[in-house]
């Protein structure tokens, strides 16, 4: 009897089940995507940020004093120590590797420049563009190119290994360079294939492959400095604890953690002889840009979920207010009160569930359109959400009901059936 | 039943028949709002939060883009004024960068140098306003400032050498007990007294750095570089680099672009996301208060059904329910946007530390929003009820 009374309900009230379900779906929908977009927007912004660069640095562990003005080193090339280029693709092999999303080797030189029958002095930074390496079986490419999206290059970005450069622009101005033409470079001939703004000290310079600048350097296998951009997580009271004075389980939870100091910390491992430090001026803001942008969509969700929760109450309890005249006439009939309430929660529950289920499938796809408009990207809900999202649902679907319920149980059937209410 | 009319009851309806028609529906919505409190209260209770939540999104999404910015200057300086052709600036060249920004932003001077140390090594020496900088570049890490009022410097202190905050990197190389150390610039020396180490794990790390005033007297070279920390959007920006250019024609103005691209890029994508989330909520909000209203309405079908069997015309039924309509809505939206503002402002500070501007100018914006939405709420089940005769809704079917 109870079961056909539901089963009745749904198929003579189509159009009333119908509304009631469109609203819980909507809500469910809203309230899925928020969260998918709520629980994603951290990695996207993160990845949003590292176009502002590295924000860590691996150096030679004992380096000499940099005397550098303007990006440019005015200490001979050949001072002080070196990192291994070879030790590079053990980059990847850190424990957040996955959180690399880009390095650069940098070897800054000096190379002689013919103009105008003179014999000039010019800086050759070396890099990669974007250089395919391999660690293990895993293949994977990293250079400026997605480092430093800033860098502007008109004309085309030479080869890594090859004897093609770039022409930072104001020396190409001063040159009277342009892309296409070759350059004379300490003996050697170079095809320069496009030209270089960067906003920064190499608009002066020369960019070459660093094997170029290894040459002219004459050490083979030699790197200044790495640059590493790292989706890091903000910075807190216990990352800048000191990791040598961390025990045991605590100094796994600080290692495991992607904290600036963390990868800095499995970096410096990685190579041999070197020095990893958080670039302060990139690892330092983006920690708090991220927390503000972060909490502020969290309050919005929240805001969303508040609102979705409304909506659905709000259907369900018009929902029942219109049933006043069955709840009469069950009542007339005998039906106790516990009676009554539960073919309503019954009702409920089924178009929670159904219609949980259909907003959780359309929440889903709601989130993927917002992350591949906005960010390029997908934003991917996890199924595992899909249980919570229904018991939510079916939460929000009960307390909007039940005041109704209880007011529709109350009623006076002969009031209610005389419509007198 | 029939009781006989009083005297009472006729001059009452002799008084009537003479007030004005509007009377009628002004006692009609009055009467409608106190007799059915309950859902009367709970539409306008509906409207009231959307009102609120509409006016708080559309608040925040204005407001984003000023807070945002102010987080992103604590990157430092996106402008850079540097001599033409690694020339000096004109003496004259901050206070010009100051009065161009008029408050709008930060310039911080910078002279540099390469000094030696007194075994001859080369060490890059900078001239720098301690204020300014503690101001650009927070993201500093400075065991101590020196010359910022510090209680340390005594006079005794002032008379032994010049406070100087050396980089972490140069400690070991000029100071490694903090010891006062000497160095020297085209023959002249300078003593400095450490008062503490600066880390930024970038060039800074391997200078030392001086007040701007003991820089000048000691090298005599004015500062070749002005960092400048502008606030404003793209378009502003753009405004400032010309007005910069202007004002010390001696220099080249450079945006320094990792931050300007970044920080557009990293606004961009927030505003966007704020922006479909606004939609979502304010759509939801709205589709709530439809059906509340639309419900409410469709419980009145009674007081429609005597309304019209007592000779009501469709205009005058449908203005009543758009008047009633109209009110809730209007009701709602301004109690709302107060509230809105006030959720707004929390919300600002509790996670941008700084509270949300009141914008007034969302004020109509959400007003004619939730008196559409009433409207539709109003009309559409009186245009179904409208086609139904009386006679069947009155005998409740």
């Amino acid at each position: 009897m109870f079961a056909r009374l539901v089963y009745e309900s749904f198929r003579r009230q189509k159009r009333r089940k119908m509304l009631a379900g469109a609203a819980i779906t909507l809500g469910v929908t809203v309230a899925t995507a928020m969260i998918g977009v709520a629980t994603d927007i951290g990695d996207k912004i993160n990845r949003e940020l590292r176009t502002i660069g590295a924000n860590l640095v691996v150096t030679p562990q004992e380096d000499s004093l940099d005397v550098e003005i303007g990006g440019v080193n005015l200490k001979p090339p050949t001072d002080g120590a070196f990192l291994s280029e070879a030790d590079l693709p053990k980059i990847k092999g850190i424990f957040w590797h996955n959180n690399i999303t880009a390095f650069a080797p940098v070897l800054p030189v000096h190379a002689a420049i013919q103009r105008e029958g003179k014999s000039e002095d010019v800086g050759v930074f070396g890099t990669y563009f974007d250089k395919t390496l391999s660690y293990g079986k895993e293949q994977f490419s990293t250079g400026v190119k997605s480092l430093y999206p800033w860098w502007r290059v008109s004309g085309t970005w030479p080869a890594d290994n090859s004897s093609e450069v770039l022409l930072g622009e104001r020396l190409a101005a001063k040159l009277n360079k342009k892309a296409g033409e070759n350059i004379a470079l300490s003996g050697r001939t170079f095809h320069v294939t496009g030209v270089v703004s960067t906003g920064g000290a190499e608009d002066d310079q020369l960019v070459a492959p660093l094997s170029v600048a290894q040459q002219i350097l004459g050490k083979p296998d030699a790197v200044k400095r790495v640059y590493v951009g790292a989706l890091t997580k903000p910075e807190d009271a216990f990352a800048r604890r000191d990791p040598k004075s961390l025990s045991g389980a605590i100094y796994d939870r600080w290692y495991c953690t992607p904290y600036p100091q963390a990868i800095a910390l499995q970096l410096t491992e990685a190579m041999s002889h070197s020095h990893a430090e958080q670039i302060r001026q990139v690892a330092q803001n983006e920690g708090a840009v991220l927390t503000r942008i972060e909490g502020l969509i969290f309050l919005i969700t929240l805001a969303a979920l508040f609102a979705s929760g409304l909506a659905v109450s709000a259907a369900m309890a018009t929902a029942i207010f219109e049933r006043r005249a069955e709840v009469g006439l069950m009542k007339a009939l005998g039906a106790g009160k516990f009676a009554v309430a539960s073919v309503f929660f019954a009702e409920a529950a089924l178009l929670a569930l159904i219609g949980g289920a259909i907003g959780f499938a359309m929440g889903s796809a709601l989130a993927h359109r917002i992350g591949h408009s906005i960010f390029n990207s997908q934003i991917s809900i996890s199924p595992v959400l899909l249980p919570v999202i229904l018991a939510i649902a079916v939460i929000v679907t009960f307390a909007g009901s039940a005041l109704a319920i209880r007011r529709a149980v109350s009623l006076d059937p002969v009031f209610a059936l005389r419509g007198e209410l | 039943m029939s009781v006989p009319i009083s005297h009472q009851a006729r001059d009452l309806a002799a008084s009537r028949a003479h007030a004005k028609p509007t009377s009628m529906l002004w006692r009609m919505l009055v009467r409608a709002a106190i007799l059915r409190r309950g859902r009367a209260a709970s539409a306008l209770l509906a409207m009231v939060v959307a009102a609120a939540v509409a006016t708080a999104m559309l608040n925040l999404y204005v407001d984003v883009q000023a807070k945002l910015e102010r987080e992103f200057r604590n990157y430092g300086a996106n402008i850079i004024l540097v001599g033409k052709n690694g020339a000096s600036l004109p003496a004259n060249a901050l206070a010009q960068v100051d009065s161009t920004l008029a408050g709008r932003g930060i310039a911080a001077p910078l002279g540099l140098v390469v000094a030696r140390t007194k075994d001859g090594q080369p060490i890059v020496a900078a001239g720098v306003d301690f204020d300014r900088v503690k101001q650009l570049d927070r993201w500093w890490s400075v065991s101590a400032w020196p010359s910022l009022e510090n209680p340390h410097w005594s006079q005794s202190h002032k008379e032994a050498g010049h406070p100087g905050l050396i980089g972490v990197r140069a400690v070991p190389l000029v100071s490694p007990k903090s010891q006062p150390f000497d160095l020297s610039f085209q023959g002249k020396t300078l003593q400095l007294i450490p008062a503490g180490t600066v880390e930024t794990g970038a060039a800074e790390d391997s200078r030392i750095f001086v007040s701007l005033a003991d820089f000048v007297a000691w090298t005599g070279v004015q500062p070749s570089t002005i960092e400048v920390a502008a606030h404003g959007s793209r378009a502003e920006l753009e405004a400032v680099m010309n007005r910069l250019a202007q004002a010390v024609p001696a220099a080249d103005v450079r945006p320094v672009r990792q931050i300007m691209e970044g920080e557009a890029r990293v606004l961009g994508k927030t505003r966007a996301t704020l922006l479909a989330a606004a939609a979502l909520i304010i759509l939801t909000a709205a589709l709530c208060v439809l059906s509340t209203l639309m419900g409410w309405v469709f419980d009145r079908r009674r007081d429609f059904a005597i309304m019209k069997a007592l000779g009501a015309s469709e205009r005058l039924l449908n203005g009543f329910f758009a008047a009633e309509a109209a009110a809730l809505g209007a009701i709602g939206a301004v109690v709302g946007f107060l509230l809105g503002i006030g959720i707004a402002a929390w919300i600002g500070r509790a996670n941008f530390h700084a509270p949300v501007a009141p914008r007034l100018g969302v004020l109509p914006i959400v007003l004619i929003g939730s008196m559409a939405v009433t409207l539709i709420a109003a009309i559409l089940p009186i245009s179904l009820l409208r086609r139904v005769q009386p006679a069947v809704i009155l005998r409740g079917e």
